[in-house]
Protein backbone atom coordinates (compact mmCIF):
# COMPACT_ATOMS: atom_id res chain seq x y z
CA UNK A 1 0.00 0.00 0.00
CA UNK A 2 2.65 2.50 0.86
CA UNK A 3 4.51 1.72 -2.32
CA UNK A 4 1.07 2.39 -4.53
CA UNK A 5 0.94 5.45 -2.60
CA UNK A 6 4.88 6.24 -3.53
CA UNK A 7 4.19 5.91 -7.14
CA UNK A 8 1.34 8.05 -7.04
CA UNK A 9 2.88 10.82 -5.28
CA UNK A 10 5.71 10.50 -7.23
CA UNK A 11 4.07 10.75 -10.80
CA UNK A 12 2.28 13.65 -9.49
CA UNK A 13 5.43 15.03 -8.12
CA UNK A 14 7.41 13.87 -12.00
CA UNK A 15 4.02 15.64 -14.04
CA UNK A 16 4.69 18.76 -12.27
CA UNK A 17 8.23 19.05 -12.59
CA UNK A 18 7.99 17.79 -16.44
CA UNK A 19 5.28 20.70 -16.53
CA UNK A 20 7.23 23.46 -15.66
CA UNK A 21 9.91 22.71 -18.11
CA UNK A 22 9.11 24.67 -21.22
CA UNK A 23 11.09 23.16 -23.45
CA UNK A 24 9.77 19.62 -22.67
CA UNK A 25 6.34 20.95 -22.97
CA UNK A 26 7.37 22.13 -26.27
CA UNK A 27 8.98 19.21 -27.78
CA UNK A 28 5.14 17.32 -26.54
CA UNK A 29 3.29 19.89 -28.54
CA UNK A 30 5.04 21.48 -31.71
CA UNK A 31 6.63 18.04 -32.75
CA UNK A 32 3.08 16.30 -32.73
CA UNK A 33 1.64 19.05 -34.31
CA UNK A 34 4.30 19.28 -37.38
CA UNK A 35 3.81 15.77 -38.10
CA UNK A 36 0.46 15.98 -37.65
CA UNK A 37 0.40 18.88 -40.43
CA UNK A 38 2.91 16.86 -42.90
CA UNK A 39 0.83 13.97 -42.91
CA UNK A 40 -3.12 15.78 -42.77
CA UNK A 41 -1.44 16.86 -46.20
CA UNK A 42 -0.24 13.82 -47.58
CA UNK A 43 -3.60 11.96 -46.56
CA UNK A 44 -4.91 15.07 -48.21
CA UNK A 45 -2.99 14.86 -51.69
CA UNK A 46 -3.68 11.38 -51.79
CA UNK A 47 -7.46 11.49 -51.99
CA UNK A 48 -7.55 10.24 -48.47
CA UNK A 49 -9.24 12.69 -46.40
CA UNK A 50 -11.64 9.81 -44.11
CA UNK A 51 -8.64 8.98 -42.71
CA UNK A 52 -7.32 12.07 -41.40
CA UNK A 53 -8.36 10.92 -37.59
CA UNK A 54 -6.06 7.60 -38.14
CA UNK A 55 -2.90 10.08 -39.22
CA UNK A 56 -4.00 12.57 -35.80
CA UNK A 57 -3.63 9.93 -33.53
CA UNK A 58 -0.72 8.51 -34.73
CA UNK A 59 0.75 11.49 -34.59
CA UNK A 60 0.26 11.85 -31.14
CA UNK A 61 1.13 8.30 -30.35
CA UNK A 62 4.10 9.50 -31.99
CA UNK A 63 4.57 12.73 -29.58
CA UNK A 64 3.98 10.14 -26.92
CA UNK A 65 6.54 7.49 -27.95
CA UNK A 66 9.16 10.38 -28.00
CA UNK A 67 8.45 11.67 -24.97
CA UNK A 68 8.45 8.10 -23.25
CA UNK A 69 11.32 7.96 -25.16
CA UNK A 70 13.65 11.02 -24.74
CA UNK A 71 11.94 11.72 -20.89
CA UNK A 72 13.15 8.04 -19.34
CA UNK A 73 16.69 8.39 -21.53
CA UNK A 74 16.96 11.69 -20.40
CA UNK A 75 15.11 12.41 -17.11
CA UNK A 76 17.60 9.58 -15.53
CA UNK A 77 20.55 11.43 -16.71
CA UNK A 78 19.17 14.72 -16.03
CA UNK A 79 18.99 13.47 -12.27
CA UNK A 80 22.81 12.46 -12.47
CA UNK A 81 23.62 15.78 -13.91
CA UNK A 82 21.59 17.26 -10.81
CA UNK A 83 22.83 15.00 -7.95
CA UNK A 84 19.77 13.29 -7.45
CA UNK A 85 20.21 10.04 -9.19
CA UNK A 86 22.16 9.17 -5.54
CA UNK A 87 19.55 10.37 -3.21
CA UNK A 88 16.75 8.07 -5.38
CA UNK A 89 19.22 5.19 -5.10
CA UNK A 90 19.88 5.35 -1.62
CA UNK A 91 16.14 5.89 -0.51
CA UNK A 92 15.00 2.78 0.80
CA UNK A 93 12.36 1.39 -1.28
CA UNK A 94 13.06 -0.65 -3.82
CA UNK A 95 14.79 1.11 -7.10
CA UNK A 96 12.06 0.29 -9.27
CA UNK A 97 9.24 1.91 -6.92
CA UNK A 98 11.02 5.27 -7.41
CA UNK A 99 11.98 4.96 -10.96
CA UNK A 100 8.33 3.83 -12.39
CA UNK A 101 6.91 7.32 -11.58
CA UNK A 102 9.24 8.76 -13.65
CA UNK A 103 8.77 7.06 -16.78
CA UNK A 104 5.16 7.35 -16.44
CA UNK A 105 5.21 10.28 -16.13
CA UNK A 106 6.87 10.52 -19.13
CA UNK A 107 4.15 8.97 -20.77
CA UNK A 108 1.60 11.03 -19.35
CA UNK A 109 3.23 14.49 -20.25
CA UNK A 110 3.76 12.44 -23.99
CA UNK A 111 -0.03 12.37 -24.03
CA UNK A 112 -0.39 15.72 -24.18
CA UNK A 113 0.68 15.70 -27.62
CA UNK A 114 -1.91 13.21 -28.64
CA UNK A 115 -4.36 16.02 -27.10
CA UNK A 116 -2.57 18.57 -29.45
CA UNK A 117 -2.83 16.73 -32.53
CA UNK A 118 -6.28 16.07 -32.18
CA UNK A 119 -7.22 19.53 -31.23
CA UNK A 120 -4.86 20.98 -34.22
CA UNK A 121 -6.68 18.27 -36.77
CA UNK A 122 -9.88 19.59 -35.45
CA UNK A 123 -9.85 23.03 -35.86
CA UNK A 124 -7.49 23.16 -38.91
CA UNK A 125 -7.89 20.44 -40.98
CA UNK A 126 -11.87 20.09 -39.97
CA UNK A 127 -10.97 16.38 -38.59
CA UNK A 128 -13.81 14.56 -38.00
CA UNK A 129 -14.01 13.60 -34.13
CA UNK A 130 -16.60 10.77 -34.14
CA UNK A 131 -15.56 7.85 -31.91
CA UNK A 132 -16.80 4.61 -32.98
CA UNK A 133 -16.70 3.58 -29.00
CA UNK A 134 -16.09 6.90 -27.12
CA UNK A 135 -16.04 4.38 -23.31
CA UNK A 136 -13.47 2.19 -25.07
CA UNK A 137 -11.05 4.92 -26.34
CA UNK A 138 -10.71 6.59 -22.45
CA UNK A 139 -9.56 3.17 -21.67
CA UNK A 140 -7.72 2.64 -24.97
CA UNK A 141 -5.68 6.19 -23.61
CA UNK A 142 -4.52 4.92 -20.36
CA UNK A 143 -3.36 1.50 -21.07
CA UNK A 144 -1.62 2.84 -24.12
CA UNK A 145 -0.10 5.68 -21.78
CA UNK A 146 0.61 3.03 -19.03
CA UNK A 147 2.44 0.57 -21.67
CA UNK A 148 4.53 2.97 -22.97
CA UNK A 149 5.58 4.08 -19.69
CA UNK A 150 6.95 0.35 -18.42
CA UNK A 151 8.94 0.15 -21.72
CA UNK A 152 10.67 3.72 -20.61
CA UNK A 153 10.93 1.53 -17.30
CA UNK A 154 12.86 -0.84 -19.39
CA UNK A 155 14.97 1.58 -21.32
CA UNK A 156 15.99 3.23 -18.21
CA UNK A 157 16.99 0.23 -16.45
CA UNK A 158 20.00 0.18 -18.53
CA UNK A 159 20.91 3.97 -18.26
CA UNK A 160 21.38 3.65 -14.36
CA UNK A 161 24.30 1.39 -15.95
CA UNK A 162 25.71 3.49 -18.79
CA UNK A 163 26.34 6.97 -18.24
CA UNK A 164 25.38 7.95 -21.70
CA UNK A 165 22.77 4.96 -23.22
CA UNK A 166 20.61 7.53 -22.86
CA UNK A 167 22.38 8.08 -26.85
CA UNK A 168 20.91 5.61 -27.89
CA UNK A 169 17.35 7.47 -27.75
CA UNK A 170 18.18 9.02 -30.79
CA UNK A 171 18.65 6.00 -32.65
CA UNK A 172 15.41 4.58 -31.57
CA UNK A 173 12.90 6.90 -32.47
CA UNK A 174 12.33 6.80 -36.00
CA UNK A 175 12.33 2.87 -36.68
CA UNK A 176 9.60 2.41 -33.67
CA UNK A 177 7.55 5.44 -35.59
CA UNK A 178 7.81 2.82 -38.92
CA UNK A 179 7.94 -0.33 -36.78
CA UNK A 180 4.93 0.15 -35.05
CA UNK A 181 2.36 1.42 -37.49
CA UNK A 182 1.87 5.19 -36.30
CA UNK A 183 2.64 6.80 -39.27
CA UNK A 184 1.05 3.99 -42.34
CA UNK A 185 -0.20 0.62 -42.09
CA UNK A 186 1.98 -1.94 -41.10
CA UNK A 187 0.56 -3.85 -43.93
CA UNK A 188 2.64 -1.68 -46.39
CA UNK A 189 5.78 -3.00 -44.64
CA UNK A 190 7.82 -6.57 -45.46
CA UNK A 191 6.47 -9.41 -43.33
CA UNK A 192 9.41 -9.69 -40.70
CA UNK A 193 8.34 -6.13 -39.39
CA UNK A 194 5.17 -7.20 -37.59
CA UNK A 195 6.68 -9.63 -35.57
CA UNK A 196 8.92 -7.42 -34.14
CA UNK A 197 6.32 -4.81 -33.66
CA UNK A 198 4.13 -7.32 -31.30
CA UNK A 199 7.14 -6.49 -28.82
CA UNK A 200 6.72 -2.98 -29.03
CA UNK A 201 4.05 -1.45 -26.60
CA UNK A 202 3.58 1.21 -29.09
CA UNK A 203 1.94 -1.26 -31.66
CA UNK A 204 -0.89 -2.31 -29.62
CA UNK A 205 -1.15 1.34 -28.08
CA UNK A 206 -2.04 2.84 -31.15
CA UNK A 207 -4.12 -0.10 -32.38
CA UNK A 208 -6.11 0.16 -29.04
CA UNK A 209 -6.69 3.93 -29.73
CA UNK A 210 -7.46 3.95 -33.77
CA UNK A 211 -9.67 0.54 -32.85
CA UNK A 212 -11.65 2.55 -30.28
CA UNK A 213 -12.04 5.91 -32.41
CA UNK A 214 -12.72 4.38 -36.27
CA UNK A 215 -13.84 0.67 -35.43
CA UNK A 216 -12.16 -2.67 -35.04
CA UNK A 217 -11.34 -4.79 -32.17
CA UNK A 218 -10.20 -2.85 -29.35
CA UNK A 219 -10.17 -5.41 -26.33
CA UNK A 220 -7.59 -7.80 -27.74
CA UNK A 221 -4.61 -4.55 -28.32
CA UNK A 222 -5.38 -3.18 -24.72
CA UNK A 223 -4.89 -6.96 -23.36
CA UNK A 224 -1.80 -6.88 -25.33
CA UNK A 225 -0.51 -3.23 -23.70
CA UNK A 226 -0.86 -5.35 -20.53
CA UNK A 227 0.61 -8.38 -21.43
CA UNK A 228 3.55 -5.88 -22.73
CA UNK A 229 3.62 -3.62 -19.75
CA UNK A 230 3.77 -7.02 -17.45
CA UNK A 231 6.61 -8.37 -19.35
CA UNK A 232 8.72 -4.79 -19.60
CA UNK A 233 7.83 -4.54 -15.36
CA UNK A 234 9.18 -7.96 -14.78
CA UNK A 235 12.35 -7.21 -16.96
CA UNK A 236 13.00 -4.51 -15.65
CA UNK A 237 12.69 -5.53 -12.23
CA UNK A 238 15.22 -7.75 -12.89
CA UNK A 239 17.38 -5.58 -14.64
CA UNK A 240 17.43 -2.94 -11.70
CA UNK A 241 18.09 -5.46 -8.99
CA UNK A 242 21.31 -6.34 -11.16
CA UNK A 243 22.03 -3.31 -12.48
CA UNK A 244 21.91 -1.05 -9.49
CA UNK A 245 24.28 -3.25 -7.88
CA UNK A 246 26.65 -3.35 -10.63
CA UNK A 247 26.57 0.66 -10.49
CA UNK A 248 27.32 0.79 -7.45
CA UNK A 249 30.23 -1.38 -8.03
CA UNK A 250 31.58 0.37 -11.07
CA UNK A 251 30.48 4.12 -8.99
CA UNK A 252 28.52 5.44 -12.02
CA UNK A 253 25.47 6.71 -10.16
CA UNK A 254 27.36 9.64 -10.21
CA UNK A 255 29.14 12.06 -12.90
CA UNK A 256 32.17 11.96 -10.55
CA UNK B 1 28.56 1.72 21.72
CA UNK B 2 29.89 1.71 18.37
CA UNK B 3 27.30 2.84 15.63
CA UNK B 4 29.69 3.10 12.86
CA UNK B 5 32.16 0.30 12.37
CA UNK B 6 34.93 0.40 9.66
CA UNK B 7 37.58 -2.45 9.43
CA UNK B 8 39.86 -2.55 6.88
CA UNK B 9 37.96 -1.01 4.10
CA UNK B 10 39.03 -0.08 0.84
CA UNK B 11 37.75 1.06 -2.27
CA UNK B 12 39.34 0.65 -5.91
CA UNK B 13 37.64 2.42 -9.00
CA UNK B 14 38.39 1.11 -12.67
CA UNK B 15 39.10 3.30 -15.36
CA UNK B 16 40.69 3.59 -18.91
CA UNK B 17 42.73 5.75 -19.82
CA UNK B 18 44.04 6.69 -23.79
CA UNK B 19 41.66 7.30 -26.56
CA UNK B 20 42.43 4.84 -29.56
CA UNK B 21 44.41 2.08 -27.52
CA UNK B 22 42.50 2.23 -24.11
CA UNK B 23 45.05 0.86 -21.37
CA UNK B 24 43.21 0.27 -17.85
CA UNK B 25 43.86 2.33 -14.48
CA UNK B 26 43.25 1.67 -11.11
CA UNK B 27 42.81 4.43 -8.46
CA UNK B 28 43.13 3.16 -4.83
CA UNK B 29 40.85 5.86 -3.10
CA UNK B 30 40.96 4.36 -0.02
CA UNK B 31 43.25 1.82 1.29
CA UNK B 32 42.52 -0.19 4.07
CA UNK B 33 40.86 2.30 6.26
CA UNK B 34 39.82 1.40 10.36
CA UNK B 35 37.43 3.72 12.52
CA UNK B 36 34.86 3.55 15.06
CA UNK B 37 31.64 5.96 16.21
CA UNK B 38 30.47 5.82 19.05
CA UNK B 39 26.79 6.75 19.52
CA UNK B 40 25.34 10.33 19.85
CA UNK B 41 29.41 11.49 18.79
CA UNK B 42 30.51 13.84 15.79
CA UNK B 43 33.27 12.38 14.25
CA UNK B 44 35.52 14.52 12.12
CA UNK B 45 36.94 12.67 9.15
CA UNK B 46 39.40 15.82 7.75
CA UNK B 47 41.67 15.54 4.40
CA UNK B 48 42.97 17.53 1.60
CA UNK B 49 40.78 17.00 -2.05
CA UNK B 50 41.00 13.49 -3.24
CA UNK B 51 41.93 12.00 -0.04
CA UNK B 52 39.00 9.85 0.42
CA UNK B 53 36.93 11.30 2.59
CA UNK B 54 33.60 10.99 -0.44
CA UNK B 55 34.62 7.54 -1.12
CA UNK B 56 34.60 6.22 2.39
CA UNK B 57 30.73 8.58 2.59
CA UNK B 58 29.42 6.85 -0.19
CA UNK B 59 30.20 3.49 0.96
CA UNK B 60 29.15 4.21 4.38
CA UNK B 61 25.75 5.43 3.08
CA UNK B 62 25.43 2.29 0.49
CA UNK B 63 25.98 4.14 -2.83
CA UNK B 64 29.34 2.30 -3.65
CA UNK B 65 30.40 -0.76 -3.05
CA UNK B 66 33.78 -1.58 -0.80
CA UNK B 67 36.28 -3.31 -3.01
CA UNK B 68 37.44 -4.98 0.28
CA UNK B 69 36.78 -4.96 3.89
CA UNK B 70 33.57 -4.28 5.73
CA UNK B 71 31.63 -1.46 7.50
CA UNK B 72 28.51 -1.58 9.62
CA UNK B 73 26.01 1.53 10.37
CA UNK B 74 23.84 0.37 13.27
CA UNK B 75 24.74 -2.93 13.10
CA UNK B 76 23.99 -3.60 9.63
CA UNK B 77 26.27 -4.34 6.99
CA UNK B 78 26.31 -1.48 4.38
CA UNK B 79 26.93 -4.33 1.42
CA UNK B 80 24.50 -6.82 2.79
CA UNK B 81 21.61 -5.57 4.51
CA UNK B 82 21.94 -1.64 2.40
CA UNK B 83 17.90 -1.12 2.87
CA UNK B 84 18.66 -1.76 7.12
CA UNK B 85 20.89 0.76 7.14
CA UNK B 86 19.45 3.78 4.16
CA UNK B 87 16.19 3.43 6.29
CA UNK B 88 17.97 4.78 9.79
CA UNK B 89 20.45 7.21 8.01
CA UNK B 90 20.45 10.50 6.59
CA UNK B 91 22.93 12.31 4.41
CA UNK B 92 24.04 15.44 3.23
CA UNK B 93 26.39 16.58 0.48
CA UNK B 94 28.17 19.77 -0.08
CA UNK B 95 27.45 21.88 -3.12
CA UNK B 96 24.60 23.25 -4.98
CA UNK B 97 23.77 20.22 -6.22
CA UNK B 98 21.16 17.24 -5.24
CA UNK B 99 17.54 19.53 -5.59
CA UNK B 100 15.01 19.51 -7.79
CA UNK B 101 15.43 22.82 -9.35
CA UNK B 102 12.89 24.27 -11.24
CA UNK B 103 10.50 23.10 -7.94
CA UNK B 104 9.80 24.57 -4.41
CA UNK B 105 11.82 23.66 -1.60
CA UNK B 106 8.23 22.29 0.06
CA UNK B 107 7.44 20.25 -3.29
CA UNK B 108 11.17 18.59 -2.78
CA UNK B 109 10.74 18.03 1.53
CA UNK B 110 7.14 16.69 0.42
CA UNK B 111 8.71 14.38 -2.29
CA UNK B 112 12.16 12.83 0.19
CA UNK B 113 9.34 12.57 3.21
CA UNK B 114 7.51 10.17 1.08
CA UNK B 115 10.37 8.43 -0.08
CA UNK B 116 11.40 8.19 3.61
CA UNK B 117 8.01 6.63 4.26
CA UNK B 118 7.11 10.00 5.83
CA UNK B 119 3.54 10.83 5.29
CA UNK B 120 -0.22 12.34 6.28
CA UNK B 121 0.10 14.39 9.51
CA UNK B 122 3.48 13.82 10.34
CA UNK B 123 4.57 14.79 7.32
CA UNK B 124 3.13 17.90 7.29
CA UNK B 125 4.49 18.29 11.57
CA UNK B 126 7.67 17.26 10.56
CA UNK B 127 8.50 19.98 7.31
CA UNK B 128 7.77 22.44 9.67
CA UNK B 129 9.88 21.72 12.54
CA UNK B 130 12.94 20.86 10.03
CA UNK B 131 12.49 24.13 8.03
CA UNK B 132 11.98 26.59 11.47
CA UNK B 133 15.13 24.38 12.31
CA UNK B 134 17.10 25.46 9.02
CA UNK B 135 15.45 29.05 9.21
CA UNK B 136 13.94 28.62 5.74
CA UNK B 137 10.22 29.22 6.81
CA UNK B 138 8.65 31.29 4.87
CA UNK B 139 10.69 30.86 1.41
CA UNK B 140 9.61 26.95 1.19
CA UNK B 141 6.89 28.03 -2.01
CA UNK B 142 9.75 29.51 -4.31
CA UNK B 143 11.49 28.10 -6.79
CA UNK B 144 14.69 26.18 -5.66
CA UNK B 145 16.59 28.21 -8.70
CA UNK B 146 16.16 30.84 -7.01
CA UNK B 147 17.73 30.23 -3.53
CA UNK B 148 21.18 31.14 -2.41
CA UNK B 149 24.12 28.60 -1.99
CA UNK B 150 23.11 29.14 1.75
CA UNK B 151 19.50 28.43 1.19
CA UNK B 152 20.45 25.25 -0.69
CA UNK B 153 22.68 24.48 1.78
CA UNK B 154 20.10 24.81 4.79
CA UNK B 155 17.67 22.70 2.28
CA UNK B 156 20.16 19.86 1.97
CA UNK B 157 20.10 19.68 5.85
CA UNK B 158 16.48 19.76 6.11
CA UNK B 159 16.33 17.04 3.62
CA UNK B 160 18.52 14.59 5.51
CA UNK B 161 17.02 15.22 8.85
CA UNK B 162 13.53 15.03 7.33
CA UNK B 163 12.66 11.57 8.35
CA UNK B 164 14.51 12.23 12.07
CA UNK B 165 17.00 9.41 11.03
CA UNK B 166 19.71 8.25 14.10
CA UNK B 167 22.77 8.84 12.44
CA UNK B 168 23.71 11.94 9.99
CA UNK B 169 26.56 12.05 7.36
CA UNK B 170 27.64 15.15 6.57
CA UNK B 171 29.99 15.74 3.24
CA UNK B 172 31.84 19.11 3.42
CA UNK B 173 28.32 20.86 4.47
CA UNK B 174 29.98 24.46 4.74
CA UNK B 175 31.87 24.43 1.47
CA UNK B 176 31.22 27.57 -0.68
CA UNK B 177 28.55 29.30 1.78
CA UNK B 178 29.61 32.76 3.35
CA UNK B 179 31.15 32.96 6.77
CA UNK B 180 28.01 33.76 8.29
CA UNK B 181 26.08 31.03 6.61
CA UNK B 182 28.81 28.78 7.55
CA UNK B 183 28.83 29.38 11.13
CA UNK B 184 24.99 29.02 10.92
CA UNK B 185 25.24 25.72 9.40
CA UNK B 186 28.04 24.82 12.58
CA UNK B 187 25.60 25.56 15.08
CA UNK B 188 22.69 23.39 12.93
CA UNK B 189 25.12 20.52 13.12
CA UNK B 190 26.20 21.18 17.03
CA UNK B 191 22.15 20.85 17.32
CA UNK B 192 22.08 17.94 15.44
CA UNK B 193 24.66 16.20 18.61
CA UNK B 194 22.68 17.88 21.05
CA UNK B 195 19.60 16.11 20.10
CA UNK B 196 21.24 12.56 20.60
CA UNK B 197 22.12 12.14 16.46
CA UNK B 198 25.77 10.29 15.64
CA UNK B 199 27.01 12.79 12.70
CA UNK B 200 29.82 11.99 10.83
CA UNK B 201 31.15 14.74 8.93
CA UNK B 202 33.86 15.48 6.42
CA UNK B 203 35.98 18.76 6.12
CA UNK B 204 39.38 20.78 5.36
CA UNK B 205 38.10 23.48 7.63
CA UNK B 206 40.22 23.08 10.40
CA UNK B 207 38.59 25.13 12.53
CA UNK B 208 35.22 23.62 11.95
CA UNK B 209 36.46 20.50 13.03
CA UNK B 210 37.95 21.55 15.96
CA UNK B 211 35.08 23.35 17.00
CA UNK B 212 32.68 20.48 16.37
CA UNK B 213 34.26 17.54 16.79
CA UNK B 214 34.67 14.82 19.63
CA UNK B 215 37.11 12.91 17.53
CA UNK B 216 38.67 13.28 14.28
CA UNK B 217 40.86 11.27 11.97
CA UNK B 218 42.98 12.58 9.28
CA UNK B 219 42.69 10.96 6.40
CA UNK B 220 45.77 11.13 3.54
CA UNK B 221 46.08 9.19 0.26
CA UNK B 222 43.32 6.98 1.67
CA UNK B 223 45.14 6.46 4.73
CA UNK B 224 44.18 7.32 8.38
CA UNK B 225 47.55 8.70 9.33
CA UNK B 226 46.13 9.89 12.67
CA UNK B 227 42.72 9.43 14.84
CA UNK B 228 42.33 11.18 18.67
CA UNK B 229 40.74 13.99 20.08
CA UNK B 230 41.06 17.72 18.65
CA UNK B 231 43.29 17.90 22.14
CA UNK B 232 45.22 14.72 21.15
CA UNK B 233 46.27 16.12 17.71
CA UNK B 234 47.73 19.32 18.57
CA UNK B 235 49.67 17.80 21.31
CA UNK B 236 51.40 16.30 17.87
CA UNK B 237 52.73 19.49 17.36
CA UNK B 238 53.36 20.38 20.74
CA UNK B 239 57.13 20.81 20.60
CA UNK B 240 56.89 22.24 17.28
CA UNK B 241 56.87 26.41 16.69
CA UNK B 242 55.81 27.81 13.65
CA UNK B 243 56.61 30.64 11.56
CA UNK B 244 54.10 32.84 9.14
CA UNK B 245 56.13 35.07 6.31
CA UNK B 246 53.87 37.03 4.37
CA UNK B 247 55.21 37.25 1.11
CA UNK B 248 54.48 38.79 -2.90
CA UNK B 249 55.08 36.68 -5.60
CA UNK B 250 56.84 33.12 -4.24
CA UNK B 251 57.24 30.31 -6.30
CA UNK B 252 57.66 27.08 -5.93
CA UNK B 253 61.32 26.83 -6.70
CA UNK B 254 61.44 28.70 -3.18
CA UNK B 255 59.33 27.03 -1.33
CA UNK B 256 61.24 23.91 -2.00
CA UNK B 257 65.07 25.22 -1.13
CA UNK B 258 63.02 25.92 2.36
CA UNK B 259 61.75 22.33 2.94
CA UNK B 260 64.97 21.46 2.55
CA UNK B 261 66.41 23.17 5.45
CA UNK B 262 67.63 21.12 8.20
CA UNK B 263 64.97 20.95 10.82
CA UNK B 264 62.01 22.17 8.67
CA UNK B 265 58.82 19.48 8.97
CA UNK B 266 56.48 21.11 6.45
CA UNK B 267 56.06 23.66 4.54
CA UNK B 268 52.76 25.12 3.53
CA UNK B 269 51.32 28.16 1.08
CA UNK B 270 48.02 29.90 1.18
CA UNK B 271 46.64 32.54 -1.19
CA UNK B 272 45.30 35.34 1.20
CA UNK B 273 43.57 38.15 -0.91
CA UNK B 274 46.97 39.91 -2.72
CA UNK B 275 49.44 38.48 -0.39
CA UNK B 276 50.83 34.74 -0.22
CA UNK B 277 51.09 32.92 3.14
CA UNK B 278 54.15 30.89 4.19
CA UNK B 279 53.83 28.56 7.03
CA UNK B 280 56.94 26.62 7.90
CA UNK B 281 56.94 24.17 10.78
CA UNK B 282 59.62 22.96 12.39
CA UNK B 283 61.25 21.79 16.08
CA UNK B 284 61.07 24.27 18.68
CA UNK B 285 64.63 26.23 19.77
CA UNK B 286 65.23 26.14 15.82
CA UNK B 287 65.83 29.66 14.51
CA UNK B 288 64.31 30.37 11.31
CA UNK B 289 63.31 34.04 11.09
CA UNK B 290 67.09 35.38 10.49
CA UNK B 291 67.54 32.53 7.60
CA UNK B 292 64.27 32.88 5.99
CA UNK B 293 64.85 36.21 4.04
CA UNK B 294 67.75 34.72 1.97
CA UNK B 295 65.45 31.46 0.76
CA UNK B 296 62.96 33.33 -0.51
CA UNK B 297 65.05 35.47 -2.33
CA UNK B 298 63.14 37.36 -5.74
CA UNK B 299 60.07 37.58 -3.65
CA UNK B 300 58.65 40.48 -2.37
CA UNK B 301 58.57 39.77 1.63
CA UNK B 302 56.30 41.39 4.41
CA UNK B 303 55.50 40.38 7.78
CA UNK B 304 57.82 37.25 9.28
CA UNK B 305 56.16 36.33 12.67
CA UNK B 306 56.57 33.11 14.64
CA UNK B 307 53.69 31.81 16.93
CA UNK B 308 52.35 28.71 18.55
CA UNK B 309 50.86 25.81 16.38
CA UNK B 310 47.61 24.99 15.85
CA UNK B 311 45.32 22.18 14.92
CA UNK B 312 45.75 23.48 11.45
CA UNK B 313 49.46 23.25 11.80
CA UNK B 314 49.09 19.24 13.18
CA UNK B 315 47.05 18.61 10.15
CA UNK B 316 49.17 20.25 7.63
CA UNK B 317 52.33 18.25 9.06
CA UNK B 318 50.57 15.13 8.94
CA UNK B 319 49.02 15.54 5.59
CA UNK B 320 53.01 16.45 4.41
CA UNK B 321 54.21 13.59 6.21
CA UNK B 322 51.59 10.96 4.71
CA UNK B 323 51.84 12.41 1.08
CA UNK B 324 55.62 13.09 1.02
Amino acid sequence: MRYLRLIAVGVSFRVREFTVSRWFLLMCLLQPVIFATIAFYMFKAGGRPGTLLYAALGAGMMGIWSSTLFGSGGALQWNRWQGTLELLVAAPPPFIVVLLPLTIATSITGAYSLLATVFWGRVFFDVPLHLVHPALFLLAVPAAVLSLGLMGLLMASSFILYRHANALSNLLEYPVWVATGLLFPLALLPGWVAPISWLLAPRWGIDAIRHSALGGSVWFPIAMCALTGAVYLGLAAVFLRVFERAARARATLALT
Amino acid sequence: MAVIEVIGLRRTYRTTTGIVRRRPLEVEAVRGISFEVAEGRLFGLLGPNGAGKTTTIKMLITLLLPTAGEARVLGHDVVRDAREVRKGIGYVFGGERGLYERLSGLDNLRYFAELYGVTGRRQRERIDEVLELVGLRGRERERVEGYSRGMRQRLHIARGILHDPEVVFLDEPTIGVDPVGARELRAMIAGLVDAGKTVLLTTHYMFEADSLCDRIAVIARGRIVAEGTPAELKTRVADSSVVEVEVFGVEERELSRIRELPGVTSVSLEERDQAQIVTIQSPRGLELTQELPAFLDGARIGRIAAREPTLEDAYVALVTEATE
